[in-house]
């Protein structure tokens, strides 16, 4: 899957470079958690490094809301951009691929690939749209396992994840715990709080309530829900920053030096989030971001074993937990109550906590006592393979 | 595997935990003595660190270490969770050493401590010669610049068990380069300078 590096490549020495995604098939149907069934269905999923030959190195990658497939790398030579963690996957980063072979995939019910609310749905011939069925983490780590089936994969050395990635790796220790080695669950939380919900119900008014929303059916209209889309990001991005990164970045800087008396574009921040809106409405689909907060929603797996320590007890797996001290939507707290239930049921858990600034979004960043603690445990973890 | 270099206190507190026990390691360092007790005497448990050098040192020996603040309590832990409590040379950093102490003979069956003995007569030299706040190998701040807060004596923290109803099962004290002597075992508050103890709760006790 990746290119031999010639002399003359474009990429940093510690790029995986060029990537090419993949898709499988699986024609097997797959029962929903909801009840419903997908009858068939794609992954679309990239790679990085060599299986080994004892197939004991491989990790997966769980993406997060609105994270995709693309993790590290780049599709093309004039891409501007990696993928969205090539800062800790590569040669010699944390999530060393001279070591480990990295899986990727895109999650169902998202829009870069994987069958989704964009797909057409083979009983009408017309894109699922808002009838795509509402897919749970547990599914996921579902259709995950079937992935690793397909790949050989018996058992991951590590399952990685951030935020809602995190809950992937929780849900992979309760379903499958002898198919994970490690778990690492980063910027996560048990289940979302009463005020997560709430600010994702606002994010969904936001889009349903947009003129061009047409229940969902807004392909048939030829039209996107842009607006509401827009706003949706722009209020999910308010809670991934803290309050002091948006102060350090923009202050009340005023974008021509002096108040207008208007509402127009005024302040720094305000064009900031505006450009952030629009550039997410260009590359997200508005029923896969709904979707995806149901997902989010209804992840508790305190509700189906009673209490959170009874889900981690069948897990075997070494687990590390990692939070960030300015994380505000998923705070330290929460993933201290992932550690307590870890402590209640005896399992073998590290507890850090990351200093940082940047907020929810820090677990994307590249702190170095974050990306340090990473490639210490994961150099242990390749040690022992 | 690595020989592992134990502190005196440290190996000596190795005598006296059983094989197999559950352990917690208040202020656990660099993870040295659970990698020990792990290794030698199939000791499982956790340690619990502030210092992120330390706790990432933990991670590199496959410790598991809990990054947390020993004076926020350790409600993370049900009762009776442990064995042994340990923690060595942290009680006088912490804020309050005797709500630690009953917290470690909440969670734990058996504590033990290790601390700079401020009885040790260099201490009493200082303070009676110099009118100055002892500065000693086992001591080397300056008093402004301690994270030393809470120093006691070993008769200080004897008369503070008896007051809390918590039962010394045995202590022993050793020199700053970690000897002890029949010296220390005879006058362990004149002549010791670090003082290790084992304690429990005295049956008939009310744990709270």
């Amino acid at each position: 899957m990746k290119e031999a590096l010639s002399a003359e490549s474009p990429f940093p020495p510690d790029s995986v470079g060029l990537v090419t995604p993949r898709t499988q098939h699986f024609n097997e149907a797959l029962t929903l958690e909801s009840g419903s069934t997908l009858n068939g269905f794609d992954l679309v999923y990239e790679t990085y490094g060599e299986l080994n030959a004892t197939r004991s190195n491989a990790i997966l990658i769980c993406h997060a809301l609105s994270g995709d497939h693309h993790v590290a790398g780049y599709h093309s030579e004039k891409d501007k951009k990696p993928g969205w963690w090539d800062n800790c996957i590569g040669p010699g980063k944390p999530i060393d691929t001279s070591k480990f072979f990295v899986v990727a995939p895109n999650n169902l019910g998202g829009c870069s690939g994987s069958t989704g609310p964009q797909t057409i749905n083979p009983a009408t011939g017309k894109p699922y749209g808002p009838e795509f069925p509402i897919v749970t983490v547990g599914d996921w780590v579902k259709s995950q396992s079937m992935l690793a089936d397909v790949l050989g994969i018996e058992r991951w050395a590590a399952v990685i994840g951030g935020s809602l990635g995190g809950m992937q790796v929780m849900q992979w220790s309760f379903d499958y715990p002898d198919r994970i080695g490690n778990a690492f669950v980063i910027a996560a939380a048990p289940k979302l709080s009463t005020q997560n919900i709430a600010f994702n119900e606002v994010a969904r008014q936001a889009i349903m309530n947009d003129q061009d929303f047409h229940g969902g059916h807004y392909e048939d209209h030829g039209v996107v829900p842009n607006r509401g889309l827009m706003l949706a990001r722009m209020l999910g991005h308010i809670t991934y920053l803290s309050d002091d990164v948006l102060d350090e970045k923009f202050g009340r800087e005023l974008r021509d030096g002096r108040i207008k008396f208007g509402y127009d574009v005024e302040f720094q921040v305000e064009s900031y989030l505006r450009y952030q809106g629009r550039s997410f409405v260009d590359r997200f689909d508005a029923n896969s971001y709904l979707l995806l907060t149901k997902v989010l929603d209804y992840f508790d797996p305190t509700s189906r074993f009673g209490k959170l320590s009874a889900a981690f007890e069948k897990a075997t797996s070494k687990f590390y937990v990692i939070s960030f001290s300015s994380d505000w939507r998923f705070s330290p707290a929460r993933s201290r109550e992932i550690v307590r239930a870890l402590l209640d049921a005896d399992r073998d858990v590290t507890y850090v906590e990351i200093e940082s600034k940047q907020g929810h979004d820090s677990f994307l960043m590249p702190i170095p006592r974050y990306h340090e603690v990473l490639s210490t445990a994961l150099n242990r973890i390749s040690r022992k393979l | 595997m690595n020989e592992l270099k134990l502190r005196i206190d440290q190996s000596l507190i190795a005598e006296w935990i059983q094989p197999g026990s559950r352990v917690l390691d208040l202020g656990c360092g660099d993870g040295t003595l659970l990698t020990y007790l792990h290794n030698h005497l199939q000791a499982s448990g956790y340690g619990l660190e502030i210092d992120p050098d330390n706790v990432t040192e933990c991670v590199a020996r496959g410790v598991p270490v809990i990054q947390s603040d020993i004076d926020a309590g350790l409600s993370d832990f049900d009762e009776e969770s442990f064995d042994y409590v340990i923690m060595t040379q942290t009680l006088q950093a912490v804020h309050y050493p005797h709500k630690v102490i009953n917290e470690m003979l909440r969670v734990g069956r058996e504590g033990i401590v290790t601390f700079p003995n401020m009885g040790h007569w260099r201490s009493r030299m200082q303070v009676a010669f110099n009118g100055r706040m002892p500065m000693t190998p086992a001591l080397p701040y300056e008093w402004y610049d301690s994270p030393n807060i809470h120093l006691c004596s070993v008769r200080d923290f004897e008369e503070l068990c008896e007051q809390e109803g918590i039962e010394i099962l045995e202590y022993t004290t050793v020199d700053h380069a970690h000897r002890t002597s029949l010296g220390m075992r005879l006058f362990p508050n004149l002549l010791g300078e670090i003082a290790i103890y084992r304690f429990r709760r005295e049956l008939g006790q009310v744990i709270g």
